[in-house]
């Protein structure tokens, strides 16, 4: 197999990105994904087997067959799970990663999200942390990803945000109807409302037309392609270059390196489960947060015995995700239009600012809901079978709002992924064991979080609510995950530096959420784009022939 | 397409009706080797299985459970997705029909309508985890997508007054002008 320059793993938000720019700058490229490439044509609506929905399985991978987990809960039970089973934490397997079926909520963290140690200190027991890079430093690739993966939106409404040179290139959808009802609500409680950015075309938009409003969005493939992700934005762009090769079923099985500690390829089992050997001149891992630190994980040698960037034992800590927590209210007159996706306004107000309180978390409408979602949000005296949960169907599906949004993680040491020394997955490749604890501290920012959703709610005329607030017993990570290979200045402390390169090998980089050090109280994507176009420019700056500057 | 795993050749009329009705007739034509409808359940199973069901979405002015195509689901899904739960199903009916025995001298299927309220309240007040599967099963079932054998011409989004297929699906989309047509 030929040799080549660069070998980037995973086809998600962030390989694909690195797989465009680096072969636009003329590096040859090899993308490895595990999964497969679906297209619009792939989008069967069904509420039952999608990626947010799962009684039946993923539609985007992985299959439940072959791929277990263990995760270990509060008491030290281990557990084996499926893909399908929420302790799993999955995210996709194909090409678009996440981005092919996500909801598409495309936010800009705020300057306080990179310097949270600074703003707040860290409580005891967490290892919340300063980033290495500031929002300054990513606001130029923040407007490169805006631009090139196709973001509509409208800021105007809010001063809740970081400082920006141009406005979103696509406008807002129209709004629905439950914007029509928060907006002014949300005023009249001096908050600041506005249209959620999205990746999402509201207009015709790189060469494809707009949302057609159908109710199949979140967690399903978009059959008009009018949701961007990286399958139909940059791979396309990195296969076009002809340097860039996409394989899909392969599945990274180990970084190869060589006698003096630096990487000379990756090794991979192919589509027919044949072990193979790709040979290049640098690395890029981007699985996402729980799978790159596994690669890590299982790619041991002599000089790396514990895995590769793991000599001071931090891949795989600083597992970390959002906490979920809302309202759901219910009114006395028709809430429901059946036109998706259905969230559109969002605030920022409460991101940052709060007395007591490290952070908060922007809170949006949800998705457009499917009956199978109004099953177990009906009012909190709903008989849970029977003729009154059948009545209560028909009197609140088309009566509710729910507002929720992801209230940002204190991340700890212990919340961490490591290999399981028994269980194996289909190649017979240890998998990841997921252990820890949420912060309690999140839980109490959480809370608040739920009662401001409930007052907007109410203010916005709900007879009735019910608070979504909860304390999980499992780490959090699922389609947010992050924080498994720290970005940071001191190697003893991060696996990364700030350009992602791995603190001690040259030659191997990780780009994906897995640097992230902590995780904004926003849906991750638009960041972890915005950091593969900073990481990719770092790179190609540094690039000369088969090796870097020095 | 859904296969039969245990019916072999379909017969002519099965295939006939197959042809004409599509996937949903196909899965009526399943024989499976106990002789009954079912690709699970045993005939004495679904007996008991479609009165706990129809309790859990009863019929009024809309089809029940069992009626929408709740077991055609269950029972798919127990030889697919849901295979790790065959064990939870068959110890649960049993248990649930020796309750129904003890209680009421009868089989769970043929006692009143109240009387198998009455056994499906107990079953839900211990807090069963089997109840709590079948339950989240049969809802799943009703109200999910008709093409798993349940909610049989979407009838539970017609009963929520959702227009099926919706007004902004493919078929109303033209894909060459990007536009609603």
């Amino acid at each position: 197999m030929k040799r080549v320059n660069a070998v980037v793993v995973g086809a998600g938000a962030a390989g694909g990105i690195v797989a465009k720019e680096l072969s636009v700058a003329g590096l040859s490229v090899v993308l490895l994904e595990r999964g497969k490439w679906y297209t619009a044509y792939d989008c069967r609506k069904d509420d039952l087997r999608n990626q947010r929905t799962t009684v039946l399985g993923n539609a985007f991978g992985p299959e439940d067959e072959g791929n277990p987990r263990v995760w270990v809960d509060a008491r030290g039970v281990l557990h084996t799970v499926l893909p399908s089973e929420g302790s799993y934490q999955n995210d996709a397997a194909c090409v678009g990663g996440g981005t092919l079926s996500y909801g598409a909520q495309a936010w800009r963290y705020l300057p306080q999200d990179f310097r949270m140690r600074s703003t707040y200190g860290a409580p005891a027991g967490s290892s919340l942390e300063d980033w290495p890079i500031s929002y300054d430093d990513l606001e130029r690739f923040y407007e490169k990803a805006e631009y090139e993966i196709g973001i509509s939106g409208d800021y105007s409404g809010t001063t809740f945000h970081g400082p920006r040179k141009r406005p979103l290139p696509m406008p807002p959808l129209p709004p629905g109807r439950e914007f029509a009802i928060l907006e002014p609500a949300a005023k009249r409680l001096g908050l600041h409302p506005f249209h959620i950015p999205m990746a999402r075309n509201s207009v015709p938009y790189n060469g494809r037309g707009p949302c057609m409003r159908c109710r199949w969005c979140v967690g399903f493939a978009c059959e008009v392609d009018a949701k961007n992700g990286s399958q139909n934005t940059v791979i396309p762009i990195a296969l076009n270059t002809g340097n860039c090769e996409l394989r899909t079923e392969c599945m990274a099985s180990e970084i190869l390196t060589d006698d003096r500690g630096r990487a000379r390829g990756v090794s991979y089992f192919d589509e027919r489960g044949r072990l193979q050997e790709q040979l290049s001149d640098l690395v890029v891992v981007s699985g996402c947060a729980t799978e790159s630190a596994r690669l890590l994980l299982n790619s041991k040698s002599r000089l790396f015995p514990d895995g590769l960037g793991n000599r001071h034992d931090q891949v795989g800590r600083h597992l970390q995700g959002h906490h979920y927590t809302g309202a759901v209210g219910y009114f006395d007159f028709d809430t429901y239009d059946d036109v998706g996706p259905g969230a559109t306004i969002a605030i920022t107000d409460y991101n940052h600012g709060t007395p007591g309180l490290c952070g908060g978390g922007m809170l949006a409408n949800e998705f457009i809901r499917l009956p199978i979602h109004t099953i177990d949000r009906l009012p909190a005296k709903t008989p849970s079978w029977g003729l009154g949960h059948k009545q209560a169907m028909r009197d609140w599906h088309k009566r509710t709002i729910v507002i929720m949004g992801p209230t940002q993680q204190i991340p700890t040491a212990d919340g961490r992924v490591t290999l399981d020394p028994t269980v194996r997955d289909k190649w017979g490749l240890p998998v990841v064991r997921l252990s820890g604890n949420v912060h309690p501290h999140t839980f109490e920012i959480g809370e608040v979080q739920a009662r401001r959703a409930e007052a907007w709610l109410k203010e916005a005329g709900a007879i009735d609510t019910s608070l979504m607030s909860y304390k999980a017993e499992l780490v959090s990570a699922g389609q947010h995950q992050a924080g498994t290979c720290r970005m940071g200045n001191d190697p003893q402390s991060s696996v990364v530096d700030r350009n992602c390169r791995i603190h001690d090998v040259d030659n191997v980089f990780v780009i994906d959420s897995s640097v992230h050090v902590t995780n904004g109280g926003f849906n991750p994507v638009l960041t972890i784009m915005a950091i593969a176009y900073y990481a990719s420019d770092a790179l190609v700056r540094n690039w000369k022939g088969t090796g870097f500057r020095s | 397409m859904l296969m039969c795993r245990k019916a072999g050749l379909p017969t002519r009329r099965q295939f006939v009706a197959a042809g004409v009705l599509g996937s949903a007739a196909m899965a009526i034509g399943c024989a499976p080797g106990k002789g009954g409808n079912w690709e699970f359940l045993s005939e004495d199973q679904a007996r008991t299985l479609a009165a706990i069901c129809d309790q859990i979405v009863p019929a009024d002015d809309f089809p029940s459970a069992s009626q929408a195509g709740v077991l055609t689901f269950i029972d798919r899904q127990l030889v697919r997705h849901f295979r790790r739960y065959q064990d939870a199903y068959r110890s649960g009916l049993e248990q649930a029909q020796a309750m129904s025995r003890k209680q009421f001298g009868q089989d769970l299927d043929l006692l009143s309508q109240q009387q198998q309220l009455e056994i499906v309240s107990n079953l839900s007040e211990q807090n069963s985890p089997f109840f709590e599967l079948v339950r989240g099963h049969t809802l799943e079932g009703y109200y999910g997508s008709p093409r798993h054998g349940g909610n049989r011409d979407a009838v539970s989004w017609r009963m929520l007054g959702l227009p099926e297929p919706p007004p902004l699906g493919r078929a109303q989309y033209d894909l060459r002008k990007g536009s609603p047509s």
